[in-house]
């Protein structure tokens, strides 16, 4: 340890000795070691702000559905079950906290908005909870603000809408205020939302309403209604109003259940049963923990036995990650390659200064071998004396390369963000430039012959 | 004479190979030089002395033949044998001084310790290097570099460090080569001052015989062979 340390201070010394070539020597690593943390720190500024962009799109949203029901040998899909309950919602955001940043119940219905002599079907009629705008990342509000926790226990008829909606019922006037009827009851407008476009489907995401659940569940829906269970004719009978027309009741395929199967298998109209319940993990990478997360607390509170399939569904939206893993892949890639072949150019500089200067110091090289040191000796010394060199360059680089990324964020405002991982690459990467490119040089220096060196002009 | 000499050579011979033919240079050397001598080694260039010289400071091989250095033979010695051997047996002083350049006379004759095999604490390293730099009259300039020396003080150095690894040997290779003669002849008692003192055996190699003049015994090359001063009994001047 001591040797080395004494081989680096002969390097050192060496290298002052000819401080300015050591310099110009070293410059090709400086700007090397500088390009890559320069281009790492702008490339994970960049990526961090599109994977922010892609998160907001809901890449990190996780939804819970409700199970399928199978009836006469007829599936009726996810979502047909009503077992998704608000104590679902409850214990998930209670337990699942580490994971998921948050949880919001979804009481989904879809009828008809009427403001004065307009009227409007938004696409999403949502009663839910004030937690729905930070999960589904939807940022501030245009106008107003949304409701409370206080609004949703008292089931308050308010509501914040979208600004599709905000335009088919109000045109330019302000919202805030207004008075709109959903299935005759009234609701105020207290908020606008910001416009977020349409999603990747195609449909419009700010054709939306949102109100407390409980406004929504008692006082418009009465029951979640795209769930309607088709084989129970009292329900159909309540939604389709053209059945009152043209009567479809008829024979009924199956029997009405009696009260003792009713108590068996109650109905689940007094339970308040969600739609979906929409969750947001923490980040990109907890999305597939998180699921399992919920998965399992979910099991647990609907008494799943093991050998049972699920009577729910958690979906996340992996297209939108995989397509945040392959922008990040490409960009680490791409400069992975850029600083490689910087780094090289910078290695054959070391390379082609480190042969000069084994040649311009031949004579120091006969003297050092005539006072005792053995080939292994030079040839470590002027191994040592190249990693220096890159090292020293490398450092610089680090500084610079972090200098450089400062004023980019400063001076353009690009967004940038420091990669420790770029510095260890780059110094670790400086060492083996030094190791390989001045191997060669030294393994020269050391195979020189005493006599020949020591009378070299 | 000891039965013992600290240098031994037998039937030395080189030769060099130049294209398919063998020129020889050395054709059959022997001598002995014993502990404490100060003999100079004289020849017309061309006479194989360098050659000569170059072997006997372990800087190369010979082709053929014999070679004790302190009891020890080492002419069939690897390079790195030679090396070891170099730093702890001998130390070179040459006609252009060797230092190296933008450094201080102190680390100039500290640098042959970086290859010392047992080294001493840097302590007591800067401690003899001082001592020595002070014995050749250098003490007030130990933070000088060659560029702000003259050549005797240069040389001075030089000496300080050959003798930094305490050699029994000293070769010193036309060291007045390069100075005028006030200062060669101040070089020249500062080298039999330290024969007389540390008992340092010291071959002086010269072209000079003025130079050669203050050697006890001169050893004389002509062609590739000794012909005179080979043994001390021989010479005659050793008292």
């Amino acid at each position: 340890m001591t040797q080395l340390l004494r081989t680096i201070e002969t390097a050192l010394r060496a290298l002052r000795r000819n401080a300015m070539r050591s310099a110009l020597t070293t410059l090709g690593i400086v700007i090397g070691v500088a390009a890559v943390i320069t281009m790492m720190e702008i490339g994970n500024g960049s990526a961090a702000a599109i994977e922010e962009t892609i998160a907001r799109m809901g890449s990190n949203n996780l939804m819970v559905l409700p199970g399928s029901v199978t009836t006469g040998a007829v599936n009726y899909g996810t979502g047909s079950q009503q077992n998704l309950t608000i104590e679902d919602f409850e214990v998930v955001a209670a337990e699942c906290g580490e994971l998921v940043a948050g949880v919001a119940p979804v009481v989904s219905t879809r009828t008809q908005v009427v403001h004065g002599n307009r009227n409007w079907i938004p696409t999403y009629l949502y009663g839910t909870t004030p937690g729905y705008v930070d999960v589904r990342e939807w940022g501030e509000l245009d106008e107003g603000q949304m409701f409370t926790d206080a609004d949703v226990r008292r089931g308050a008829q308010v509501c914040v809408i979208g600004s599709t909606l905000a335009t088919a019922l109000f045109d330019d006037r302000s919202p805030l205020g207004g008075i709109v009827r959903i299935n005759q009851q009234p609701f105020k407008v207290i908020g606008v939302l910001a416009s977020k476009g349409a999603n990747m489907m195609g449909t419009d995401q700010d054709d939306i309403l949102l109100a407390p659940w409980t406004s929504i569940k008692y006082r418009v829906a009465g029951r979640s209604v795209p769930t309607v269970i088709a084989s129970d004719p009292s329900t159909a009978a309540k939604m389709n109003t053209l059945s009152q027309r043209y009567p479809s009741i008829g024979p009924l395929l199956y029997p009405t259940p009696s009260p003792a199967q009713l108590v068996n298998n109650p109905r689940v109209d007094r339970i308040p049963s969600l739609s979906l319940i929409w969750a947001r993990a923490r980040s990109a990478v907890d999305v597939a923990t998180a699921k399992a997360q919920i998965e399992a607390t979910l099991r647990r509170q609907h008494r799943i036995a093991p050998e049972e399939t699920d009577d729910f569904v958690v979906r996340d939206l992996t297209e939108q990650s995989k397509m945040l893993g392959s922008t990040a892949g490409l960009m680490a890639g791409l400069l992975l390659s850029v600083a490689l072949i910087s780094l090289a150019v910078g290695g054959v500089g070391i390379m082609n200064i480190m042969l000069v200067s084994v040649t311009e110091r031949t004579r120091e090289i006969g003297l050092r071998m005539a006072v005792g040191a053995r080939p292994r000796d030079i040839l470590k010394q002027f191994l040592v004396e190249a990693v220096v060199l890159c090292l020293l360059g490398g450092t610089i680089g680090i500084l610079v390369g972090r200098g450089g990324a400062e004023l980019v964020r400063l001076l353009l405002n690009w967004p940038t963000k420091i990669s420790v991982w770029a510095i260890v690459a780059s110094v670790s990467v400086s060492v083996i430039v030094g190791v390989l490119f001045g191997f060669y040089p030294a393994w020269k220096a050391s195979r020189l012959d005493p006599i020949g060196a020591l009378r070299y002009e | 004479m000891s039965a013992d000499p600290l240098i031994r050579l037998e039937d030395i011979a080189k030769s060099y190979r130049l294209g398919d033919a063998h020129v020889p240079v050395l054709r059959g050397v022997s001598l002995a030089i014993a502990r404490g001598e100060f003999v100079a080694l004289m020849g017309p260039s061309g006479s194989g002395k360098s050659t000569l010289m170059n072997l006997l400071g372990c800087l190369d091989r010979p082709t053929s033949g014999r070679y004790w250095l302190d009891g020890e033979e080492i002419s069939r010695a690897s390079a790195d044998r030679r090396a070891v051997i170099r730093g702890r047996r001998l130390g070179f002083v040459f006609q252009n001084f060797n230092l190296l350049a933008r450094t201080s006379a102190l680390q100039n004759v500290l640098m042959p310790l970086d290859y010392a095999l047992e080294r001493p604490s840097p302590r007591q390293a800067r401690d003899r290097a001082v001592q020595l730099l002070t014995r050749v009259g250098l003490g007030q300039r130990l933070d000088h570099e060659p560029a702000q020396m003259s050549g005797g003080q240069q040389q001075r150095v030089a000496i300080a460090r050959a003798l930094i690894n305490a050699p029994p040997v000293l070769l010193a290779d036309e060291p007045t080569g390069n100075l005028d003669s006030r200062t060669s002849r101040e070089v020249l008692e500062l080298f039999r001052e330290i024969n007389a003192e540390q008992g340092i055996t010291i071959i002086l190699v010269t072209h000079d015989a003025g130079v050669a003049r203050h050697a006890d015994r001169a050893i004389r090359v002509h062609d590739g062979l000794v012909v005179e001063g080979a043994f001390a009994d021989t010479a005659g001047a050793h008292a």
